[in-house]
C-alpha cells in the first residue's frame, strides 16, 4: 500500500485541511467586518488591532455590536447546517439529504411564525416558539418511524416529506390571513435572516454545537461503514441502531437552535457536503470537519453579500445561497459528476 | 475437535410464518461447509442467524461456547466476517479504504488506523491478490475483482469464521474455481472455518468438507459430499430432475441436470 499512503486519510491531513479552512474563515470574517453602508475600511480594523490607530465610538458599536455577532452566528449556522448535511447524506444514504429534510425546518417555521402571528419578540419569544416546533417535529417524526427500537431510512425520509407538507399548509395559513407589517417578518425569516444577530444567542448555541460535532466526529469513521450499507455496517461492528438515534437527535437539536435564531437558510446543508466530497473525496473523517467549517465560511460570504448588495435594504440570506449556489452546484455536477454511484 | 459455532433447535420468523424450523448444526474448526438448497429455502437467512445479524425466536446459538446474544456486535466482528453477496457502495471509496474498512471493531475512539492496522490491510490483499488494485475505485472493478476485495475486507476483520453469500454467483467459470481455491488455501494456511452458500454444487462438492442442504426452513441433509450430494437428493430438493456421478478425477459427486425432453433442442433445417 506505498503507492498511496498519500491519497488515505491521515490525522495530520484532517489538520491540514483544517488549518486551511480556518485560515480561510478568519480572512473571510475580517473582509466581511470591513463591509457595509459604514465606511470602516480593512487597514483601520487591522491598524486599530495592533494598535497603530484607535477607532471612534460609532465605528466601534458598528463592528462589534451590528457587525461581529452577525458574522459568527453566519458561520455557527453555516457550520451547523453543513455538519447535518453531511451526516444526513451519510445516514440516509441519500443524495438528497439535508438537515431539514426530516421536518425540524417546517417544525420550526410554524413555531416561528406564530410567534411572530402573536407580536413575540425577536430574541427570545420566536426563537424558543421555533426551538418548540423544531423539537416537537423530530420526536414527532422519529416517534412515527421507529419500529420495534429500529428507524428505518426510507419511512424517516416519508414521514419527514408528510410533516413537511403538513406544516407547510398551516404556515400558508397564518400568512394568507396577515396582511400588516408582521407578513414581512414572517417571509423574511422563512428565507433566513441574520440581520436579529446578538451574543446571547451565539453563548446559548455554541456549547450544544460544540458538544453535537465533538460527538459526531468521534462516530466519523462508523458513517463511513454505513455509506456502504446498514448491514454491512451492523456485521462490521457498527452499533447502527444507536448510531441512528444520537446522530439524527444530536443533529436534529442543533438545527433546530440555530434555525430559532436564523430562520431557514436553505441550499447551505446541500451543497457544501457536496462540494467538500467532490474536492476532499468520501472518508468522513476528513469530510466532516471540512464541511462544516466550509459551511462557515460559505455563509458568511452569502450574509455578507445579502446585507451589501443592494445596500442600505437588505436580502434575505437564503435569497443569496440559493440564487448563486444552484448554478455553482449545477456547473460543478455537470463538471465533475456528483461522486454518487448506484453501483 | 472444537465446535466453534453451534446451532440449537433454532427457530426464526421474519413475520407470521416460521421461516428457520428446528435447525442443529456445528462448525468444527478448519471446516468448509457448503450450504445448497433452492430459492426461499432460508440459506441467506440462516447465514445472517449464524452472524447474528438477525434476531431468534426460539433455540440457541453459541459462539466459541458463549451465547451469541451476549457478544457485542464489535465482539462478533472480531470473530466472524461476512461476505455478502452485493455490496453497494455509494461513494467512490479506494479498494485500499474498503479493504481497511474491517478494522472498525479493533478501533478505540481515535478513529484512525495505525501501522498495523495498514500491515494486516496489505497483507489481506496480497493474500487475495487485490494488492495490485489498492489504489482503483471500488466503482472501477469488475464483479470478480470485488468479490475479491470484499474477501480481502473480511480477512482484514481478522475473524476465525467466514460466512460467504453465494460469491461465486457473478463470477465466470475461471474466476469461480479461483474464488473456491482461495476459499481452501485461507482454510489451510490460516486455520479459518468457513460457511459457503452455492449454486454451483459440484464445484462445493470438490472443495467442501460437508455440505448441508436446507430446504423449506429445514436441513434435509448434512454430511460429507458424497453422502449428501446423490440423485434422490438433488431432485427432491430442487423438483428437478438429475444425474449424478462421480468426477472422473476428484472423485467428488458431479451434478448433471437433466432436461424434461428427451430432445430439448429442435434441430435446425
Amino acid at each position: 500500500m506505498k503507492g498511496n499512503e498519500d491519497q488515505r486519510v491521515t490525522p495530520l491531513k484532517v489538520l491540514y485541511t483544517g488549518l486551511i479552512l480556518t485560515g480561510m474563515l478568519v480572512i473571510i470574517a475580517f473582509i466581511s467586518l470591513s463591509l457595509g453602508p459604514a465606511k470602516i475600511s480593512l487597514k483601520d480594523i487591522l491598524t486599530w488591532l495592533i494598535g497603530y490607530k484607535t477607532i471612534d465610538q460609532t465605528a466601534w458599536m458598528i463592528l462589534f455590536k451590528i457587525r461581529l455577532p452577525r458574522i459568527l452566528l453566519a458561520g455557527l449556522v453555516g457550520f451547523t447546517l453543513s455538519l447535518g448535511g453531511v451526516v444526513f447524506q451519510a445516514l440516509l444514504r441519500n443524495p438528497l439529504a439535508e438537515p431539514f429534510i426530516l421536518g425540524v425546518s417546517s417544525g420550526a417555521a410554524v413555531g416561528a411564525i406564530i410567534g411572530i402571528f402573536f407580536g413575540c419578540g425577536f430574541t427570545f419569544g420566536v426563537p424558543l416558539l421555533s426551538f418548540v416546533g423544531a423539537l416537537f417535529t423530530i420526536l414527532l417524526v422519529m416517534g412515527i418511524s421507529s419500529r420495534h427500537g429500529g428507524l428505518e431510512s426510507s419511512t424517516l425520509l416519508l414521514t419527514g416529506v408528510i410533516i413537511n407538507a403538513f406544516f407547510t399548509a398551516v404556515i400558508m395559513f397564518f400568512i394568507t390571513t396577515t396582511s400588516d407589517s408582521r407578513l414581512h417578518s414572517m417571509l423574511f425569516w422563512l428565507y433566513g435572516d441574520l440581520s436579529q444577530s446578538k451574543y446571547v444567542q451565539l453563548s446559548i448555541s455554541l456549547p450544544f454545537i460544540l458538544i453535537v460535532s465533538g460527538i459526531i466526529y468521534i462516530f466519523s469513521r462508523h458513517l463511513n461503514l454505513i455509506v456502504g450499507g446498514e448491514e454491512s455496517a451492523l456485521q462490521m461492528g457498527v452499533e447502527v441502531e444507536l448510531l441512528k438515534w444520537i446522530a439524527f437527535l444530536g443533529i436534529s437539536l442543533i438545527t433546530g437552535i440555530v434555525v430559532a435564531f436564523s430562520g431557514i437558510i436553505g441550499f447551505v446543508g446541500l451543497i457544501v457536503p457536496h462540494l467538500m466530497r467532490m474536492i476532499l473525496g468520501p472518508d468522513h473523517r476528513l469530510l466532516i470537519p471540512a464541511s462544516s467549517l466550509g459551511g462557515a465560511v460559505f455563509l458568511i460570504a452569502a450574509d455578507t453579500l445579502a446585507r451589501t448588495i443592494i445596500s442600505p435594504s437588505e436580502l434575505p440570506v437564503g435569497v443569496i445561497t440559493a440564487f448563486l449556489g444552484a448554478p455553482f452546484f449545477i456547473y460543478l455536477l455537470k463538471s465533475r459528476g456528483s461522486q454518487w454511484t448506484q453501483s | 475437535m472444537d465446535s466453534e459455532l453451534i446451532l440449537r433447535n433454532v427457530f426464526f420468523r421474519y413475520d407470521s410464518q416460521w421461516c428457520l424450523e428446528g435447525i442443529d448444526f456445528e462448525l468444527k474448526k478448519g471446516e468448509i461447509v457448503g450450504m445448497i438448497g433452492p430459492n426461499g429455502s432460508g440459506k441467506s437467512t440462516l447465514l445472517k442467524i449464524m452472524d447474528g445479524l438477525l434476531k431468534i425466536q426460539k433455540g440457541e446459538i453459541l459462539l466459541f461456547n458463549k451465547p451469541i446474544s451476549r457478544y457485542r456486535r464489535g465482539d462478533i466482528a472480531r470473530h466472524i466476517a461476512m461476505v455478502p453477496h452485493e455490496e453497494t457502495f455509494r461513494f467512490s471509496f479506494l479498494v485500499s479504504e474498503v479493504v481497511l474498512m474491517g478494522r472498525f471493531s479493533h478501533l478505540g475512539l481515535f478513529p484512525f488506523e495505525g501501522k498495523e492496522d495498514l500491515e494486516i490491510a496489505n497483507q489481506s490483499m496480497r493474500l487475495t491478490g487485490t494488492l495490485n488494485l489498492a489504489t482503483r475505485s471500488i466503482h472501477e472493478l469488475s464483479g470478480g475483482e470485488k468479490q475479491r476485495v470484499l474477501i480481502a475486507r473480511a480477512l482484514t476483520q481478522r475473524a476465525q469464521i467466514i460466512l460467504l453469500d453465494e460469491p461465486t454467483s457473478f463470477l465466470d467459470i475461471r474466476h469461480k474455481v479461483e474464488m473456491f481455491e482461495l476459499i481452501s488455501y485461507l482454510t489451510l494456511t490460516q486455520g479459518l472455518s468457513v460457511i459457503i452458500i452455492s449454486h454451483d454444487i459440484s464445484l462445493a462438492a470438490q472443495y467442501c468438507h460437508r455440505m448441508l442442504i436446507l430446504n423449506k426452513g429445514g436441513v434435509y441433509k448434512i454430511g460429507e459430499p458424497a453422502e449428501v450430494i446423490t440423485a434422490d437428493n438433488i431432485s427432491m430438493v430442487y423438483q428437478c430432475p438429475v444425474l449424478v456421478d462421480e468426477n472422473p478425477i476428484s472423485k467428488t459427486p458431479r451434478v448433471t441436470i437433466l432436461s424434461k425432453r428427451k430432445e430439448s433442442k429442435k434441430e435446425i433445417a
